[in-house]
């Protein structure tokens, strides 16, 4: 292990290592802690200038009701949970077909479109934006759910082909061989062998997706206009134009959405890590 | 492998799979599974072709054009180059893009030490170390307005903490790292999980030998760790050049580009010219430059895997 393991270390040292983690933290996380104190301080009290101070009545209920209904926000974030859960399930779909063939089938081209989907993920998403929106605008998907739905499906389809081809192509291939000579379709193969094997493959990846698809700013820009459809992101964002001095509401209203993809990190960490983690040393 | 993962007992054969295994195979068994191989990947293909394949190529197409987005494209050659290439804009957003390159690589040696720092094994760790992660996950919308708030020449922390306000997003000289500095927040805790991850599979007794021999502290960190985190080191800076050169979001919701465009890089430009200024052309050419830029790490990467593929 490196560094010196603690328990080899001076005493003193110890207890200093020990004191030093919770400040450390502390400076860490100050954004963020900052944010939670705004979003329960009245607004009263951020006219009298009290900002960092701690807050003397709690205006928590207030402000979220405030920031829930004075403005779209529940709306903001019912449609980001219409776009982003359809994406997931869509992107994982089409990506784990397409990683079982990558990997169990040896056919030309396999190398050149596994490379392909991998090139997918470093392409700077400015140079998709024009032909994308006009894309969305003739098939009459701009502005529209579906139409954000199936842009995000195509951009997260590479990063997570590239994820299960490699996971399976680890799994022994012995048993998918196995099954073919019991008589089982291609299609049998990879539904009721295949998938079962991989499940903490696809856990790993939803996670991962849906905290990129849930925090998406530039799609959700470019291919919404309005209030209509825009997800979280676009509405926290205006809600700071719009209420520049109102601090504690668009604090509130951050919080807000930065919730889902928070505590799905917290509730299934080990999988968010091991997405992050495994699709980076093998990218 | 998780515990959960179930153990494959083939189902009892069907009379009908027995009747399908006696028949004769050969010629088909080949051109089967060519067949299976292209419905697997057909779905996935299309909508990579559609919506980012022939998109790339279309951009590139496009910046010989001249177009506002409804009259008919103008055909104008490499005229858009020549233009970008003259714009002080444009010059603003590669030096911002450099800059953004430049200080973003700290990210990498942050999260190292973070990592190193956090590398011990004592109560409650865990929860700190999880903790020490939460801000990668946030949006950069959210990460953006905390830091707009945080830099609030008249109330903001800064304030507070340097007695007299700075109005850092709002002065051209130091709007840009303004900006980087919030974004570094978020990426030294992405490259902090990619080493504490890459810690762990560090060799135990190699570094025991080490120490026995008298290596500790910085020869050690230098001559043993370093070269066994060679592959999560790549990575960590991979990722970090990458998201250098993409930043779109922080920008977007802390300056807009601005003031006076100051703090513009490549990928806000084309943003702004296509949706403010209505130049397609123009922006294509910009998105294409992006892009140009990108290919290099893009084609270093896929050499690496193809190398690793073999």
């Amino acid at each position: 292990m490196f560094p010196m393991p603690i328990e080899k270390w001076k005493a003193s040292n110890r207890i200093l290592y020990k004191l030093s983690l919770p400040v450390a933290l502390l400076i860490w996380l100050l954004p963020i802690l900052a944010v939670l104190v705004t979003s329960v301080r009245s607004t009263d009290e951020l006219m009298e200038g009290n900002y960092w101070g701690w807050p003397k009545d709690f205006a928590m209920l207030d402000n979220y009701r405030e920031a829930l209904t004075a403005s779209p926000m529940l709306h903001y974030f019912w449609n980001s949970c219409l776009i982003t859960i359809p994406s997931v399930i869509g992107a994982i779909a089409l990506a784990s077909m397409a990683g079982y063939a990558l990997s169990t089938y040896k056919f030309r081209g396999n190398t050149l479109l596994f490379a392909t989907f991998v090139a997918c993920n470093f392409v700077p998403q400015q140079i998709l934006m024009i032909p994308v929106r006009e894309i969305s605008v003739s098939l009459g998907l701009f502005n529209t759910v579906s139409g954000l739905i199936l842009f995000h499906v195509a951009m997260q389809t590479g990063f997570c082909t590239l994820f299960l081809r490699n996971f399976i192509k680890q799994l022994p291939y012995e048993m998918i061989e196995a099954a073919r000579i019991e008589g089982a379709g291609e299609w049998t193969v990879f539904y009721r062998i295949v998938l079962p094997l991989i499940r903490p493959a696809l856990a790993a990846l939803a996670v991962l997706v849906f905290t990129f698809v849930w925090n998406d700013y530039f799609w959700a820009l470019c291919l919404t206009q309005g209030d209509d459809v825009a997800p979280i992101t676009v509405g926290v964002a205006a809600l700071k134009g719009q209420w520049t001095t109102a601090w504690n509401l668009v604090s509130a209203g951050s919080i807000l959405a930065a919730i889902p993809s928070v505590l799905l990190f917290f509730l299934m960490q080990k999988q968010f890590v091991v997405g992050l983690t495994f699709g980076a040393s093998k990218g | 492998m998780p515990a959960q993962t179930p153990v494959i007992t083939p189902a009892r054969p069907q009379p009908s799979d027995l009747a399908a295994a006696s028949k004769p195979r050969r010629r088909s068994t080949a051109s089967r599974r060519n067949r299976a191989a292209i419905w697997f990947l057909a779905p996935a293909c299309l909508m990579t072709a559609v919506y980012v394949l022939y998109p790339i190529f279309y951009t590139i197409y496009l910046s010989f054009f001249n177009w506002d987005g409804m009259m008919k494209p103008e055909f104008i050659g490499l005229a858009n180059y020549v233009e970008m290439l003259h714009a002080p804009t444009f010059h603003v957003a590669l030096k911002n893009n450099l800059t953004w390159l430049l200080l973003f690589l700290l990210a990498p040696p942050a999260g190292l030490i973070a990592a190193l720092y956090l590398n011990q094994k004592v109560r409650g760790i865990r929860l700190i170390k999880t903790l020490f992660f939460a801000p990668f996950v946030l949006s950069g919308v959210v990460v953006g307005l905390i830091f707009s708030w945080f830099y609030d020449p008249t109330f903001g922390l800064l304030t507070l903490l340097l007695g007299h306000g700075v109005p850092v997003l709002g002065d051209p000289r130091y709007v840009t790292f303004g900006i980087i500095f919030a974004a570094l927040w978020p990426q030294t805790a992405y490259c902090m999980i990619l080493f504490l991850t890459g810690l762990t599979s560090i060799n135990a007794d190699q570094v025991e030998a080490a120490r026995m021999e008298g290596a500790k502290g910085w020869s050690m960190l230098r001559y043993v760790i370093l070269p066994q985190l060679r592959s999560t080191t790549f990575m960590a800076f991979v990722v970090t050049i990458i998201g250098a050169l993409r930043s779109f979001d922080l920008i977007s919701v802390m300056s807009s580009g601005g003031p006076f465009e100051s703090s513009t890089v490549l990928a806000y430009y084309t943003y702004d010219q296509a949706i403010k200024y209505y130049r397609q052309g123009y922006s294509a050419a910009i998105a294409v430059t992006l892009f140009a830029i990108m290919l290099i790490y893009i084609v270093y990467q896929l050499r690496r895997l193809l190398r690793d593929e073999r």
